[in-house]
């Protein structure tokens, strides 16, 4: 086994003699994806957790350097496989930063709209597996119907459920149809019913309390000494949120508000993305109600997106600029310089920092992956606690490992 | 604004210091040898508390560049929204540069993923080992040097067959 910690091994060798060492993972069914922790138990209690990451990494820096600004989103999509079009907007927010790109209105409200659709979905996933995991079967259930739900309505956007790949620099793949505000004004009149059931279910049930409540306490400080951000730092009581602090796309015009927690534990974990998914609800219903009419994407004088086909077949200007995007040696114009975009995804602030070199293909496309932050901190939030303990401080943590190893 | 500030006070109190700005934001390019002190200054006394992202960029192939590694350190404040970029450069062959995990101890993973991807020695680091690439792995893949379909080791890599472990 090549996993040598210094502290877990050397130190107090003879007097550690009787601890027990357990392989957890990479397969299996807690971790729900692929990770593994090498833990040291006294009996059930936890002594040290070595998590031992890397088996899902698949070099996407590397090939964010080979692929231009656009084709690159496909693989975002597989970063946090949870919420895909969270990753899409983050990528292209960070390349239009770059490129200094300002987006028409409605591309700015479908962004959001997504974005909220995806925070939605992640945190459904994340609050169902941590039920799930601590006993809840139901709860899982639940939360995976209405996920399904976005899925539709997703591919009634895009054509994918779940790779989406849905923006574009400077707009996105499709305008959004009638048939898919509809579809997210269904969900926005059934779903809040269903969230109300999921918290009646959990958020004062005895089993679920008793296994969240005091358990993985990070504490305000800790979660600014290790760099948390999104719910879990707010569960512990740190109040940034990207779209009230620094308010991209459209956030400034929604009436919302953000939810933090003080306790830091499991259930504050849980309980801020239950609120969440409230304030994202609210969010969705203005954004939908308001939804600006006029273009889509940018005009031509960016040269950032495909021109409209009537524009390709009836103006001059239409025509060259096609010709000229779809050119090799052409496409998009990017200043030799550098930039960092973040968004405020599910998981916490998913940035992007991007080079420029000229070219239409990034010289570096580094990644800020909220689950490689978080899961740095498990070991010291396992610490003492019991080995059923392990699942429920993953779980609250919604480590992704796709977007953990990339 | 708070940036501002802390970017002029940063110039007067570290000679050498150059700042610019793109698209809004603030950047700050400082020697090696202060960046620790840079980054405790700007933790302390200006509230930049969060360490946002710790990266690397190898600029071997990039026109006009002159130092081979740019490392990147991002700062942002806790409830402003205010937010700087600290740049640095290091050179072959011994890119090394202090540790910044005792003033953040989130940065232990972010700088260990810059070292197994670039091979950028983090000195004071409590445990640099590589993360993401299995320990056996010899080279760092992120530096422009490496292609993309990397040097044969997923090729050559030994599987071990069932019976045989």
């Amino acid at each position: 086994m090549p996993l040598t910690i210094a502290s877990a091994e050397s130190a107090h060798q003879d007097e550690r003699d009787y601890l027990w060492t357990l392989n957890f993972g990479p397969q299996h069914p807690a971790t729900h994806t692929t990770l593994r922790l090498v833990l040291k138990l006294d009996g059930e209690r936890v002594v040290d957790a070595v998590p031992d990451i890397g088996y899902l990494h698949s070099g996407f820096e590397k090939i964010g350097e080979h692929l231009d600004y656009n084709q690159y989103v496909t693989v975002t999509d597989r970063m946090n496989y949870i919420s895909p079009m969270a990753n899409n907007v983050a990528w292209h927010g960070a390349v239009e930063q770059l490129m200094g790109i300002e987006l028409t209105r409605r591309c700015q409200y479908i962004r959001v709209i997504i974005s909220e659709l995806a925070r939605i979905s992640d945190h459904l996933l994340c609050v169902g597996a941590m039920g799930l995991d601590t006993g809840a079967f139901t709860f899982f259930l639940y939360g995976f119907y209405q996920r399904e739900r976005i899925y539709d309505i997703f591919e009634s956007l895009c054509g994918a459920r779940f790779t989406n790949s849905y923006t574009r620099v400077g707009g996105v793949m499709h305008d959004m149809t009638p048939l898919t505000i509809q579809k997210i004004r269904d969900f926005l009149h059934d779903f809040p019913k269903t969230l109300d059931d999921m918290e009646r279910l959990l958020n004062r049930n005895r089993i679920f309390v008793d296994r969240t409540k005091d358990v993985g306490v990070l504490t305000r400080d800790e979660a600014i000494q290790r760099c948390t951000s999104g719910p879990i730092a707010r569960a512990s009581g740190v109040t940034r949120d990207l779209r009230k602090d620094e308010p991209y796309l459209a956030y400034a015009d929604f009436d919302f508000r953000v939810c933090c927690a003080q306790a830091g534990d499991c259930f504050a974990r849980y309980y801020v993305r239950m609120a969440e998914m409230h304030e994202s609800l609210k969010i969705l219903q203005q954004a939908i109600e308001n939804l600006p009419a006029g273009p889509v994407n940018v005009g031509i004088d960016e040269r950032a997106h495909l021109p409209d086909k009537s524009q390709v077949y009836q103006t001059i200007e239409g025509t060259i600029t096609h010709f000229e995007m779809v050119m090799n040696n052409r496409g998009i114009k990017v200043p030799s310089d550098e930039a960092y975009g973040a968004v405020e995804a599910p998981n916490g602030e998913l940035g992007f920092y991007v080079v420029g070199d000229g070219s239409d293909v990034a010289y570096r496309a580094r990644c800020r992956p909220p689950s490689f932050i978080h899961f740095a901190t498990f070991p010291h939030l396992i610490r003492g606690h019991t080995l059923s303990d392990v699942v429920a401080v993953l779980g609250s943590l919604n480590i992704i490992a796709a977007e953990l190893d990339r | 604004m708070i940036t501002g500030r802390a970017v002029d006070a940063l110039t007067a109190r570290f000679p050498g210091v150059q700042s610019d700005e793109f698209r809004g934001q603030a950047r700050v390019v400082v020697h090696p040898d202060s960046l620790h002190d840079v980054l405790a200054f700007l933790r302390d006394e200006h509230q930049f508390q969060l360490l946002i992202d710790i990266t690397c960029v190898d600029y071997l192939h990039y026109r006009d560049a002159t130092d081979r590694y740019g490392l990147v350190y991002l700062l942002a404040t806790l409830e402003q929204g205010a937010r700087v970029t600290v740049r640095t450069w290091l050179n072959d062959p011994d890119p090394v540069i202090a540790t910044v995990t005792d003033l953040w101890s989130g940065a232990d993973w972010l700088e260990r993923e810059v070292w197994d991807m670039f091979g950028i020695v983090f000195v004071g680091h409590p445990d640099l080992r590589r993360i993401l690439l299995p320990d056996q792995f010899t080279s760092h893949p992120l530096r422009k040097d490496y292609p993309l379909q990397g040097r044969g080791e997923r090729h050559n890599f030994t599987a071990i067959r069932r019976g045989e472990a």
